[in-house]
């Protein structure tokens, strides 16, 4: 199974909980923005990365999984 | 009649039949110079499409029978949308082809509708291109034959309300931004339906496929990039203007055809403000193909060809341009509206000469890290031109940062000093075997 994250950048206010969640994926930006360098969610962080979906307040974080 | 047959040889093409006088054509006048439309059958035309190469001329180069194919093979097809909005400053070709030649925009979108299954055709134009406006209205109301509604919707005119998903947004609920893809118009679009949206100038050259068929259509061109193309030349040439020019000809060839550089030119913008720098010495043996514009890292985009003059300063344009796309930012994806604000006041400040080298690293970094990072494509294309500034124009940093900066502004089109919508003079001189000159 495969599963990758984005962002949803309109929804986004940049509270940068999800960096705090899941810094292996997630970093910001200078103004508190995400940025996923690699989108693809490698098996052992995706129990994280549903945390990170549920966590943000404003569901701008979307988890693909196919 | 069969695919293929007729058809004028050589150019014009698209713009045959342009008279000088400043008028939209007459329908019958159309008629004369291209014959009647076509009726064609939908898998035929795609088929048709496909084998002349034509690609999107809107900015994203897309096959055109692809993106015909994806909506045709849906159920419950929305209107197809004449995306006439050209919000790039600098370009006039859509509005030429829509105030000047309606009817051979609405034949390619009438054949396009018809091929998809759209039974219904909706114009997108700018609410300040009032010729275009009165042209299409002039036009839709002589043609009784079309199988489709036709209606115009004219809409606000910010850069980004030209991109497809914001023309949808604009549609469906008067908010002329961006949305989130996907999904994609072509899986949900007007009213949630697949839609379709063209560029003018693809719908027109569509057109002209469906006549006379793909083999005449690829008499003109490279075997990779057929056919002609609309270009709008401006900057430093003598005659500014929209020139229709087949593939593979010479940017040397494309400035002459718009009268030759007015003065001696250090880097040409090709592809508009999404575009990018190339220095004159470089861009003179680029011929108009994706391949010889993806060597440098171009694209032909909205088919905008700006001239920079000696005279003239890099840096001082390229900030003036960054800072009119940073406050076009729909305003609706932090990276954008930060991150292009940052880039544009740093530019602006090393064209001031009161930045340093470090902080052109920094906005590269900043560029970086934007690109891809916004709802629609408006950061990636600013970022686009703004690495290219700082690569052609690097040079001029150090000089800036010692001394004062004599250059006059070329006062490059930003939103409100537009391009008028290009008129033929009457006093015109006669136009070359090859090519059509359309005075502003």
């Amino acid at each position: 199974m495969r599963a990758s994250l984005r962002i949803n950048p309109i929804a986004c206010e940049a509270h940068g909980l999800c960096a705090e969640l899941l810094p292996e994926l997630i970093r910001l930006d200078d103004w508190g923005y995400p940025i996923i360098d690699e989108s693809e969610v490698p098996a052992d962080l995706i129990g994280l990365a549903r945390r990170t979906v549920d966590a943000c307040p404003t569901l701008a974080v979307l988890l693909d999984e196919a | 009649m069969s695919v293929g047959d007729g058809g004028h040889h050589g150019l014009p093409r698209l713009l045959a039949g342009l008279e000088p006088g400043g008028g939209a054509i007459t329908l019958s006048a159309h008629a004369r110079v291209h014959g009647p439309l076509p009726n064609i059958a939908p898998h035929q035309l795609i088929e048709e499409v496909e084998r002349s190469g034509l690609r999107g001329r809107g900015g994203a180069d897309f096959p055109t029978a692809r993106k015909l194919r994806a909506v045709a093979d849906r159920r419950r097809v929305g209107p197809l949308i004449v995306n006439g909005s050209e919000t790039e400053p600098a370009s006039a070709k859509d509005r030429l082809l829509l105030g000047r030649l309606p009817h051979l925009v609405l034949d390619g979108a009438v054949l396009a509708a018809q091929a998809v299954g759209a039974s219904e055709v909706i114009v997108k134009v700018g609410d300040g291109a009032l010729d275009a406006l009165r042209a299409l209205d002039g036009a839709i109301s002589v043609r009784d034959s079309d199988r489709v509604r036709i209606s115009v919707v004219a809409g606000p005119e910010g850069y980004v309300s030209g991109e497809e998903s914001a023309v949808v947004h604009y549609l469906n609920s008067q908010v002329a931004k961006p949305t989130l893809v996907p999904p994609r118009p072509f899986e949900r679009g007007y009213r949630g339906r697949p839609t379709l949206i063209q560029n003018p100038e693809t719908l027109a050259q569509l057109a002209l496929v469906a006549r006379f068929g793909s083999r005449w259509y690829r008499e003109l061109g490279t075997v990779a990039d057929p056919g002609s193309a609309l270009v709008t030349i401006t900057g430093a040439v003598r005659a500014p203007g929209v020139y229709e020019l087949a593939f593979g000809t010479s940017m040397s060839d494309l400035l002459a055809a718009a009268g030759g550089p007015s003065e001696p030119l250090q880097a040409l913008l090709v592809g508009g403000y999404f575009g990018t720098w190339v220095d004159a010495s470089a861009a003179v043996g680029l011929r108009l193909a994706r391949e010889d514009l993806r060597s440098v890292d171009c694209s032909l985009g909205s088919g905008v060809l700006i001239a920079l003059g000696e005279s003239a300063c890099g840096l001082h344009e390229s900030a003036r341009v960054i800072t009119y796309l940073a406050e076009q930012s729909a305003g609706q994806c932090g990276p954008c509206v930060y991150g292009l604000r940052a880039i544009a006041d740093t530019v602006a400040a090393l064209a001031s000469g009161v930045a340093h080298a470090g902080e052109r690293d920094r906005a590269l970094r900043w560029a970086q890290e934007i690109r891809g990072r916004g709802a629609c494509h408006h950061p990636d294309g600013a970022v686009r031109f703004v690495e290219s500034a700082l690569r052609v124009f690097g040079g001029d940093i150090e000089s800036h940062r010692r001394g004062r900066c004599g250059a006059r502004p070329a006062g490059l089109p930003l939103g409100e000093t537009a391009l008028a919508p290009p008129r033929l003079g009457a006093s015109e001189r006669p136009a070359a075997r090859t090519r059509r000159r359309v005075a502003r």
